[in-house]
């Protein structure tokens, strides 16, 4: 059971908005998502799907408004096209309250998402270097290589030393909020490329994919360890419930991944995605659980930080001898876009760390205003 | 050499050496203290720490990376290794 530190106690946590449920999902025994709130529009776009997902989805929408204006060096952090590819995505998650379900196949909407996708392809090429020196002319051995360098070469401003020594409890359980996006659903994106694999290279995936879903034990699944620890920190485990209140830096985290699972041509970007996510997660995940013991979180609740230390120093060897080098054997064209794919994950995972120290170093919050309930 | 194990039988039990990283411990092995006692685990996949410097001993936790452990554990290496019971040395003409 939750363990009451003097912490939970004394801490109001003000800067997030701690809704304790009447029934806790994480102790449901059938742990069910409902489908992710509706949040308040971020810009033109964000707006013209809200409204128009609120319609029937056999009418046609006017794709003017879903035209987004930006410049592609804004793409991955811009709040309005962030959103909208969340809530895009989302169809193929949990769904949207309220929205039908037939909007996941819409196709202007698809239309309209394809041009958002491209500005994100764009900014991320402008942000993350697509070609190196010249290979060694063995695919496989760069891929390797360039996995491994990449991994070593520690590009994150260091949030993870951060919240192990610094971090005040309002900062940790910020730190959480915004993780939730992705940990409530972890896993999922990656899951989109197991029917695109075949033979050894599926069997890698769904080797590490077995793991981040418990074996099939539902108390054992990644995003059900994730719930436990949110309940600790007294957040509110509702999936989708703060999606209001992350900003755009945060959304590109899982909207990257959606983007490479949602489209067979990106599998190798994909791949990529998941080994650099695996190779940069034990030595992250021991500073985080030594944060969160500093701050008096409970003993039950760390078993999400420990299990991803002992989980993902194994996944990070399959990810990179199996999964990577083993789909660049098989399709050795696909090398550029499983580095690719891993210096998005890095780059991504740089943007949403620097948001992160960046505001706390301000003295402020990292998340958003909680916005006015539409009525 | 690991993705190449396409022969593998279910229920064989396979240690993979890994360059600069652990030993993967995959298959229905026992692990043992050395008074025969065998550690009951769930676990399908153990990554076995050979840089010394893991926390969580026997198991990795990724540490290798931050000491830079190297140890490049080809197949030339583990051959040679193997059979000489000498230091592979890859520009040894003899070596190999």
């Amino acid at each position: 059971m939750h363990q009451a530190s003097p912490f939970h106690l004394r801490s109001s946590v003000t800067v997030v908005d701690v809704v304790v449920p009447a029934v806790s999902p994480a102790r449901s025994p059938l742990l069910h998502d409902g489908p992710a709130p509706l949040p308040a529009a971020r810009g033109p776009v964000s707006a013209a799907f809200l409204t128009a997902v609120l319609r029937e989805p056999t009418r046609s929408i006017d794709l003017r408004h879903f035209f987004w204006a930006g410049e592609a060096a804004d793409a991955c952090t811009d709040d309005d096209l962030q959103l909208a590819l969340w809530l895009s995505y989302e169809l193929h998650y949990r769904g949207l309250a309220g929205v039908d379900d037939r909007w996941e196949w819409h196709p202007e909407l698809l239309w309209a998402r394809a041009r958002w996708e491209e500005q994100l392809v764009a900014g991320l090429e402008l942000a993350v270097p697509r070609d190196d020196a010249a290979g060694s002319g063995d695919p496989v051995a760069d891929v390797v290589a360039g996995l491994t360098a990449l991994a070593e070469g520690d590009s994150e401003p260091s949030l993870s030393k951060f919240l192990m020594r610094r971090a005040s409890a309002e900062q940790f359980a910020e730190f959480l909020v915004h993780r939730s996006l992705y940990h409530l659903k972890e896993a999922d994106p990656h899951s989109w490329a197991i029917p695109r694999l075949s033979g050894a290279v599926k069997g890698a995936l769904v080797t590490i994919q077995a793991d981040e879903y418990g074996g099939g034990v539902p108390a054992g699944m990644h995003a059900q360890l994730f719930r436990v620890l949110m309940d600790d920190w007294r957040l509110d485990t509702t999936y989708g419930r703060y999606l209001e209140q992350v900003p755009g830096s945060t959304l590109l985290g899982t909207n990257l991944i959606s983007l490479f699972g949602l489209h067979r041509r990106w599998r190798g970007a994909l791949i990529g995605h998941l080994t650099a996510f695996e190779m940069s997660s034990s030595v992250p995940n021991s500073r985080y659980a030594r944060g969160h013991r500093r701050l008096e979180g409970g003993e039950e609740a760390a078993r999400f930080f420990d299990e991803h230390v002992v989980a993902d120093a194994v996944h990070e060897q399959i990810a990179l001898h199996d999964l990577a080098a083993g789909l660049v054997r098989a399709e050795p064209a696909l090398a550029g876009d499983v580095l690719f794919g891993a210096r998005c994950a890095a780059y991504a995972d740089a943007v949403f760390a620097g948001q992160l120290l960046g505001r706390w170093e301000a003295g402020q919050t990292s998340l958003r205003p909680q916005a006015e309930v539409a009525a | 050499m690991s993705a190449d194990g396409h022969a593998e039988v279910l229920g064989d039990v396979t240690v993979t050496v890994c360059p600069d990283g652990p030993l993967l411990l995959r298959g229905p092995a026992q692990l043992r203290s050395v008074d025969g006692r065998t550690v009951e685990h769930d676990r399908t996949v153990v990554a076995l720490c050979r840089c010394g410097r893991s926390r969580l001993k026997p198991l990795c936790d990724g540490s290798h990376r931050l000491s830079r452990f190297r140890d490049p554990a080809s197949a030339e290496q583990l051959t040679h290794v193997l059979t000489h019971a000498t230091p592979y040395e890859p520009d040894d003409p003899d070596a190999a």
